[in-house]
């Protein structure tokens, strides 16, 4: 199952070759499409804010990024006297190798027409277009962006500053109360899929109607997409790296190269989070094709093998300038109302939409009349969410009366 | 192979566990045990248990240990412990006798089962006899919820338990002395 089982079991030298070069090329594509990524959001916010932004290095500017890598290389590299030495210098590699690793359990292309499940032929291989498919799939990503956490956290205390301090206390916070939302919402996606693993999820969804976004009811996508901006700590969920509040957030004491990796692995991780977005709920490299009586599309675009992989970009980039879009306008959450967000109602509803969900599989297997079963599970699932409400008024009132702050 | 993924990942965990020992900062300790726990995810990963391994992650790395290291940045104990005092007194040679003896009993487990140890020791997939993308989710998941089923829901409860104790403790100060609070202008 995993590559490494396989190299002694007499594979040929092509098929390490492939592995090998399947490697290469998704670290590169990532930096690139990191390297992209930073380009094209200080360009579409300065457009929104009727700036110009990046555009001396190369056309447009899209050599911004470079330039800027190289002067951070050449910036002196600081270390706080009252420094953690060791965990200072481990934290940056924590966030940074964590964003990679995200990458490579996403499909990025392939061929998924007539039961070919994704699968290339490439040197007499048949191979998939991915770096690894191991038979957690999506649990590995939550493995990983779990231990992302880590590398904000010790940033900021073994800077032995304050304010880096707070700042990722609040990060992490944060991205573990986040964590369980962002489970629920994928354990829906898993539930309609009947498998963990990324390849498998995007083969069930073969046509428009079974992409996982519309058949799982659209409520755990936007579950989804509330949460995994929290994760990132992306605008309007910024607060671990509030200017005026925190000076500069967990990263403060960084500067040159540690700084240039903590950078990079937050673009890195909003790629790789567009990449998830894109390969749980939108079909990942799958075409778009309709059939609406006259009008027939069948996403063949004639590119051959990269068919998959533009599809796959196409939606990448929508998701892309979401996230952008997402800074650009929306003012940043005060700190309760973070919590409250979180845990009063993206939790409770993620798994209510989940146990929906169940009820529906449960009534299809055994043949229970659907109506029944849904009216059912939506009164019950009503009544929690009212006992829920009540709950919090509650608690509410009782703060008040004890003169609490929040 | 086998050999090879067993004797890193062994090495993996001795070296953490020596460290979360001999480490007398807190924050240090906590991060070799975490070195600790990813050995033993390695470990599952080489037995076939994939979910095992990614759920020992997510929960044990992921959560568990990020909540040791908030409470030791939030209370402030960043600083290296004096071990010379001991609080307890008869805590040190309790701790002997009793990892002796935890010891002792993994050990006699092991020689006493040696044989089907044997057969597992190939994978679970390989010893069920199912084999597969999902195998492993389905062998745990009917065990859990068939077998254990009622274990599973006490636990459950349990936990429920857990945290209403929690918020009880948490808030019991407050009512004792809440018309202080809020004629101080709070």
């Amino acid at each position: 199952m995993f590559a490494i089982d396989n190299l002694l079991e007499g594979l040929t030298p092509s098929a390490v070759l492939i592995v090998l070069l399947k490697v290469v090329i998704v670290f590169v594509v990532g930096l690139v499409a990191t390297m992209f990524m930073v380009w094209f959001e200080r360009k579409i916010i300065s457009g929104m804010q009727n700036r110009i932004g990046p555009n001396k290095a190369g056309p447009f500017g899209i050599l911004q990024t470079l330039a800027d890598g190289i002067k951070l290389f050449f910036k002196e590299d600081l270390l706080p006297d009252r420094a953690d030495r060791f965990v200072f210098r481990l934290a940056p590699f924590l966030a940074f190798v964590p964003a990679f690793l995200v990458w490579s359990i996403i499909p990025l292309g392939g061929d998924f027409s007539n039961g070919k499940n994704g699968s290339v032929t490439m040197f007499g291989h048949r191979t998939f277009v991915q770096l690894a498919d191991p038979p957690v799939g999506v649990l590995l990503l939550l493995a990983i962006s779990s231990i992302g956490v880590y590398g904000i956290m010790l940033a900021g205390w073994s800077s032995g500053s304050k304010y880096p301090l707070l700042g990722s206390v609040r990060a992490s916070a944060q991205m573990v109360s986040y964590e369980a939302a962002l489970g629920l919402s994928l354990a829906a996606v898993m539930l309609v899929a009947g498998t963990l693993s990324t390849n498998g999820i995007v083969t069930s969804q073969s046509s428009l109607g079974r992409w996982h976004v519309i058949a799982t009811g659209v409520v755990p996508f936007i579950i989804f997409m509330i949460a995994a901006t929290a994760e990132l700590n992306r605008p309007p969920f910024d607060l671990v790296e509030a200017e005026q509040e925190l000076v500069g957030g967990f990263n403060t004491e960084y500067s040159s190269l540690r700084f240039a990796l903590f950078y990079l692995a937050e673009f890195m991780n909003t790629v790789t989070m567009s990449g998830v977005i894109v390969t749980m709920f939108f079909g990942g490299p799958q075409p778009v094709k309709f059939n609406l009586g006259a009008v027939h599309f069948s996403g063949d675009l004639h590119l051959g093998f990269m068919n998959g992989t533009v599809w796959f970009v196409a939606k990448l980039l929508v998701f892309l300038y979401i996230y952008v879009w997402f800074r650009a306008t929306l003012p940043r959450l005060r700190y309760d109302q973070l919590m409250n967000l979180g845990w009063k109602l993206l939790i409770p509803a993620s798994l209510g939409w989940f146990m929906l969900l169940a009820a529906q599989r449960v009534a299809t297997d055994n043949d229970w009349n659907k109506w029944t079963v849904n009216i059912i599970t939506i009164a019950v699932l009503l009544l929690c969410g009212l006992l829920l409400l009540a709950a919090t008024r509650v608690s509410a009132k009782n703060r008040e009366r004890e003169g609490a702050m929040f | 192979m086998q050999l090879f993924v067993f004797v890193c990942a062994a090495a993996m965990i001795l070296v953490g566990a020596i460290g979360v020992i001999v480490r007398s900062h807190p924050v240090h300790a906590a991060l070799s045990l975490i070195l600790t726990l990813f050995g033993v995810a390695v470990l599952f990963v080489a037995q076939d248990a994939h979910f095992l391994a990614a759920v020992q992650v997510v929960v044990y790395a992921g959560a568990i240990v990020v909540l040791f290291l908030f409470v030791i940045m939030l209370l402030g104990v960043d600083k290296a412990e004096a071990l010379r005092i001991d609080p307890v007194k008869v805590q040190r040679p309790l701790a002997v006798i009793v990892g002796l003896g935890l010891f002792g009993l993994v050990a006699a487990a092991i020689v006493r089962s040696r044989d089907s140890l044997v057969v597992r020791g190939r994978g679970i997939d390989i010893a069920s006899g199912e084999a597969g993308h999902d195998s492993n989710i389905r062998q745990l998941a009917n065990d859990l919820f068939s077998n254990h089923v009622f274990a599973f829901e006490v636990t459950s409860v349990l936990l429920v338990i857990a945290v209403v104790g929690t918020v009880l403790l948490a808030r019991r100060p407050r009512s004792g002395s809440a018309s202080d609070t809020s004629a101080g202008g709070k």
